[in-house]
């Protein structure tokens, strides 16, 4: 079980273990305690107590940039539409900007590209040659309430197609009801389904509601093999949040301790702006530290994030504020 | 600076310095030195002194500022004087516009004010801007309320008259505020003096009041050292001094102004304890012990250095805290991405520095972050102690740095135990998510304020003052209005004549008033423990009526008598902890059984000397008062402050404990009821001393008590001489609040012996009140003299 996980873009680290799960273990997550007062003023001062200026900020930004799954995710999505996405994800800022930060050797690529099963295959073809991997969701996202046999067929139908990251979600009911044994059989099939392909599992966090739900959710989904836990889908009413991130970042920290294994950790929905990414950076930074600043262990699940990076990017380099239109569109 | 691809290997933070150019370019427009601040103007010192002010992050010089002397200090008192008539008489609404513009230009100074503050203090630049300046403007914002609606929430009060007011250097301009947005909103005027290592931000401040036009002399400022400040204490024209500092520094203001008149409040110090029960959110807890001893370089009063942790857990929570340790940040305090920045001064290092060497040198195991520390400026790593005990030096003494030391407990009664087990009483925090828990704590803390799964919260709406000897009086918050308000029927009390009395004599009597005497000798002894007792000296006194022949006898009361007295107050827990429809139903009681003797009682004030008709008058108000107070005994009842969003915090009103009650000589039965019954409708024990004259009013309740299910110990009576036994009481260390009423020599006595424990006083200063009338003889102000606040944080949310 312990296979190694692909280098992601540009690290400098030995690759991690891949978490092979554990038996179910409520005794690790049934009597948590997580004060929801003290996990805001935690998140409200992360922010307030780092930041970065000047390189270091450019810096941040183009490792928030590498940590992207740059995501499409809509009913109304096409092979064009895909390819379209694709060709930013290669070259996400203009080689002038690449240039001007020094990294033309190695130009930054997003982490990876994240679409719908059915657009798993134009993703891929698009992205040849590029090593940027294709992650789908699957599951019967967003919802989750499609019959379990569809929901293992769907994963498997997107890993066949050349996902090589499937971001799962989990079933809401199995958690508001506590039913850890349901969750667990049901995400550690999933995962077995997701055979190679690394498997994220969307909490859908905004769903739980309480921060106890969160850490619940994310210690079984950890025990049932989960390489990231990912917390939204993008389509609930709240998506991540900093004290949500906080929460399962501290229940990934736990299951580190106890196992051994690292796990990574993506938050999506509602980060739009280079301000987030940094915010979040530093979640990862103080609460994990350096190790948890790379894609094989941090994603960031962003849509319109890329564009505000680039103009900040640009912003450095010259000095004066950007226009949107002078960045290609995603 | 390191390039873009190799800040993406290390992904450091980098330097992320503040400007500081608006800063630097006013302290060059003030490089001849700065003044005092008196009658609106920046005035130069009288005798020309002047001392430096440095920055504690690098020692470079910030400023020349005046060195205050006695002149200085006069001058500055006779204009909040002159300054006190017109303001005084200023309407609410007058008064709160000044205020508001204060506040509004605090605000949008707020960032000046901010990097003043921490070139000045040493605290991060992150505090000084999200912490200590937006509670400054918020404070002048509460208080400009507060003056608005004065007059409608406080009928019947005045303003105190001139203030003097000592701040402390670890929140200057917050500790400023404190002080002045209550004092102006309550009409007084004041003479503040800032702490000798930081009186920038006053200064600053200084011109912002001269800027939104506040009148000349309401607002002085007058810089320099402990010499400046006992000046201030020391001058005759001052009316209240209140004080921010240090535990023995409080002492010495309160024995300076013994006698004086003037009122005091004291913000002391604390050794606060931190408790983390076994079902708290560790996680949660460690972040708050970052907020509690690494906040401000843990030079914080109220600051959590006793961490109390639930033996079962203490592993994982000490893991827990060494790695978060292990990613703080000590630097340079206008660099926006540190924790902790410098100590104010090498002299405070250097007390840290000895002080963590004694507890290495006493066996305690020192765990430091591996943070890095700037070569210069006064640097300390945040600090914590392991195997330490109650015992330990750093366990005890207040360190004011950023040293915690870490104990554990077994049981919930032994945590409440240890973190009592303390002479200071300012804060504690306490970690739970069982609420019945937390809350059941929180009632057992010994302490002014609690926070409960939180730390270091502030906001003006809530009280924050100590128990014990973290001192008295309270700031923020509609309790801490009183502290710059008198009545008024207290105000405009008049000093009596003393009689000319001769001292209490053993020997026996030359002539007795046979028909005051009851048939059968009545023997009045001490009431202790519920139980009569004889004098220990003895010796009893003859009492004497009206026509100088002697009326009875009364034990002569000494010291060991007090003692006696104290040690079954102390015992007699159980009341202070019972409902208080309980005490409402005894007090109710002892009104029945007194009304049973009422002819008895008003005879034996006839023997004294009063006619048949006041001595009824007298004890019908005797039992008017204690239906009064029966009355209260339910309804004066705490608040809930409108503090933070998801947040309640409780302003309970808890008893002192036990209270020494010297009665005074006038209407011995109605004086003695008017002070005794407050005390313990609040839930006090009480050591009462009757009026040594005529003490057998007092002596006579004592069957009334045993017959009103009134627990023994509860009301204790000692008799003899009232400033023999005043002394006593007011050195008594177990003793926790004094009522004095009696001579001027007497009050001074009494607030002077009082400082060995800083208990409370109140005193009389000889003045006299008419206790039948109502307004004086009675009233909420007795119940809230009899009481303290104590304000418990309780955020909730799931």
């Amino acid at each position: 079980m312990n296979e190694l996980r692909p280098l992601g873009s540009g690290i400098g680290f030995a690759p991690v273990a891949r978490n092979p799960g554990t038996a179910l273990k409520p005794d690790w997550f049934e009597d948590v305690q997580v004060n929801l007062s003290a996990a805001e003023r935690r998140a409200a001062t992360l922010g307030t107590r780092r930041t970065v200026k000047k390189n270091y900020q450019a810096a941040w930004l183009v490792k928030a940039l590498q940590c992207i799954d740059l995501t499409t995710l809509g009913g109304d999505d096409t092979p064009g539409r895909v390819h379209r996405l694709c060709a930013k994800a290669r070259r996400p800022l203009r080689d002038d900007i690449v240039e001007a930060l020094g990294l033309t050797d190695a130009p930054p690529t997003v982490g990876a590209v994240c679409v719908y099963p059915a657009m798993v295959a134009p993703a891929v073809k698009a992205l040849e040659g590029s090593r940027i991997p294709v992650a789908s969701v699957a599951t019967g996202f967003p919802a989750g309430l499609t019959p379990l046999p569809q929901r293992l067929a769907e994963i498997r139908y997107a890993v066949e197609q050349g996902a090589r990251e499937i971001d799962i979600v989990i079933h809401r009911a199995q958690v508001l009801t506590q039913d850890w044994t349901a969750l667990y059989d049901e995400v550690a099939a999933m995962r077995e389904a997701c055979g190679p392909a690394h498997m994220k599992a969307i909490l859908a966090t905004g769903d739980l509601k309480t921060l106890r739900n969160v850490y619940k959710a994310s210690m079984v989904a950890m025990q049932a093999g989960a390489d990231f836990i990912k917390t939204s889908t993008g389509k609930e009413d709240v998506n991540a949040t900093l004290p949500v991130s906080l929460t399962m970042v501290r229940a990934l920290r736990d299951y580190g301790e106890l196992t051994g294994f690292n796990i990574g950790f993506k938050p999506a929905g509602g980060l739009k702006t280079a301000k987030d990414a940094i915010s979040w950076l530093i979640l990862m930074k103080e609460e994990l530290g350096r190790r948890w600043l790379e894609p094989d262990l941090f994603r960031i699940g962003a849509s319109s994030m890329l564009g505000d990076i680039e103009r900040q990017l640009e912003h450095h380099v010259t000095g004066r504020y950007a226009a949107a239109t002078h960045h290609p569109l995603a | 600076m390191p390039s873009v691809k190799e800040i993406l290997d290390t992904m450091e933070y980098g330097p992320a310095p503040e400007a500081n150019s608006h800063i630097t370019d006013w302290l060059k427009a003030h490089e001849k030195g700065f003044g005092h601040f008196i009658n609106g103007s920046f005035v130069a010192p009288k005798d020309g002194a002047y001392f430096d002010v440095s920055n504690p992050a690098n020692g470079a010089k910030l400023a020349r500022v005046a060195q205050g002397s006695a002149a200085d200090v006069d001058a500055a008192v006779k204009a909040a004087r002159k300054a006190y008539s017109s303001w005084s008489k200023l309407s609410g609404h007058a008064r709160a516009l000044h205020l508001y513009a204060i506040a509004r230009l605090i605000q949008k100074r707020e960032r000046f004010l901010s990097v003043l503050e921490t070139m000045d203090n040493g605290k991060p630049i992150r505090e000084s801007r999200d912490i200590d300046i937006p509670l400054v403007a918020r404070h002048f914002y509460y208080h400009a309320g507060w003056a608005e609606v004065l007059a409608d929430e406080f009928p019947g009060h005045r303003p105190v008259g001139v203030c003097g007011q000592i701040i402390p250097w670890n929140f200057p301009l917050l500790m400023l505020a404190w002080k002045i947005a209550p004092a102006l909103a309550a009409g007084n005027t004041v003479v503040l003096k800032p702490a000798e290592y930081t009186p920038l931000t006053a200064l600053a401040f200084a011109e912002i009041c001269r800027e939104a036009g506040l009148p000349p002399g309401v607002v002085n400022i007058v810089t320099g050292d402990g010499g400046t400040g006992a000046a201030l204490v020391d001058h005759a024209d001052v009316d209240k001094i209140a004080f921010t500092g240090s535990t023995d520094v409080g002492r010495l203001i309160r024995k300076a102004c013994a006698g004086s008149g003037k009122k005091l409040s004291l913000e002391l110090g604390g050794k606060s304890p931190f408790i983390v029960h076994e079902d708290a959110d560790l996680d949660a807890a460690v972040e708050g012990v970052v907020d509690a001893i690494w906040f401000n370089q843990g030079q914080v009063c109220c600051a959590g250095s006793r961490l109390l942790v639930q033996e079962g857990i203490a592993a994982k929570f000490i893991a827990k805290l060494k790695r978060r340790m292990e990613t703080l940040v000590v630097g340079d305090p206008l660099d926006k991405s540190v924790d902790m920045g410098a100590i104010v001064d090498p002299i405070q290092l250097a007390r840290i520095t000895e002080l963590v060497a004694k507890g290495k040198a006493e066996g305690g195991t020192l765990v430091q972050s591996s943070c890095k520390l700037p070569a210069k400026g006064n640097f300390f790593a945040p600090s914590l102690f392991l195997d330490v005990e109650p015992s330990s030096t750093i366990m005890d003494v207040e360190i004011f740095g950023p040293v915690a030391g870490l104990m554990t407990f077994r049981t919930p009664d032994e945590a409440a135990q240890i973190a009592n087990h303390t002479r200071y009483g300012l804060a504690a925090t306490i970690w739970s998510e069982n609420i019945n828990l937390a809350l059941d704590t929180a009632a057992r803390m010994k302490a002014g304020v609690v926070w409960i799964n939180s730390t270091n919260l502030f906001d003006a709406a809530a009280g924050f003052g100590g128990y014990r000897e973290s001192g008295f009086g309270r700031e923020g918050g509609r309790e801490g209005l009183y502290e710059y308000l008198v009545p008024g029927w207290e105000a405009d009390l008049k000093p009596g004549t003393p009689a000319k009395q001769p001292p209490l004599s053993a020997a026996p009597a030359d002539r007795i008033d046979a028909t005051a005497l009851p048939s059968i000798d009545r023997t009045a002894k001490l009431y202790i423990g519920g139980k009569q007792a004889r004098p220990d000296s003895g010796y009893s006194y003859s009492v004497y009526g009206a026509k100088g022949a002697a009326i009875g006898q009364a034990g002569l009361g000494n010291r060991k008598d007090i003692r006696n007295a104290v040690e079954a107050a102390s015992k007699a827990g159980a009341w202070s902890s019972a409902t208080a429809h309980n005490r409402a139903q005894v007090l109710f009681y002892i009104a029945e059984n007194l009304s049973a003797r009422a002819a008895e009682l008003a005879s034996r004030l006839k023997a004294m000397g009063q006619t048949q008709k006041a001595a009824e008058t007298e004890v019908e108000a005797a039992l008017a008062r204690i239906f009064w107070y029966a009355a209260q005994a339910d309804k004066y009842d705490g608040r809930v402050h409108a503090t933070k969003s998801r947040h309640v915090t409780l302003a309970m009103n808890e008893p002192y404990g036990v209270m020494g009650i010297l009665c005074p000589d006038e209407m011995p039965l109605l004086g003695f009821v008017s002070l005794v019954m407050p005390a313990i409708a609040m839930g006090n024990r009480v050591i009462a001393v009757p009026s040594p004259r005529q003490p057998l009013a007092a002596t006579d309740l004592y069957q009334v008590f045993d017959t009103s299910d009134l627990p023994g110990g509860t009301i204790n009576i000692v008799t003899g001489d009232r400033d023999e036994l005043a002394k006593t009481l007011a050195e008594h260390d177990a003793v926790s609040a004094l009522w004095y009423f009696g001579s001027q020599d007497g009050s001074a006595a009494v607030e002077k012996a009082s400082a060995g424990n800083l208990k409370p006083t109140w005193v009389s200063n000889g003045k006299r009140r008419d206790w039948l009338d109502r307004a004086q003889g009675q009233g909420t102000e007795y119940l809230r003299r009899a009481t303290q606040v104590k304000n418990i944080w309780i955020p909730y949310g799931e």
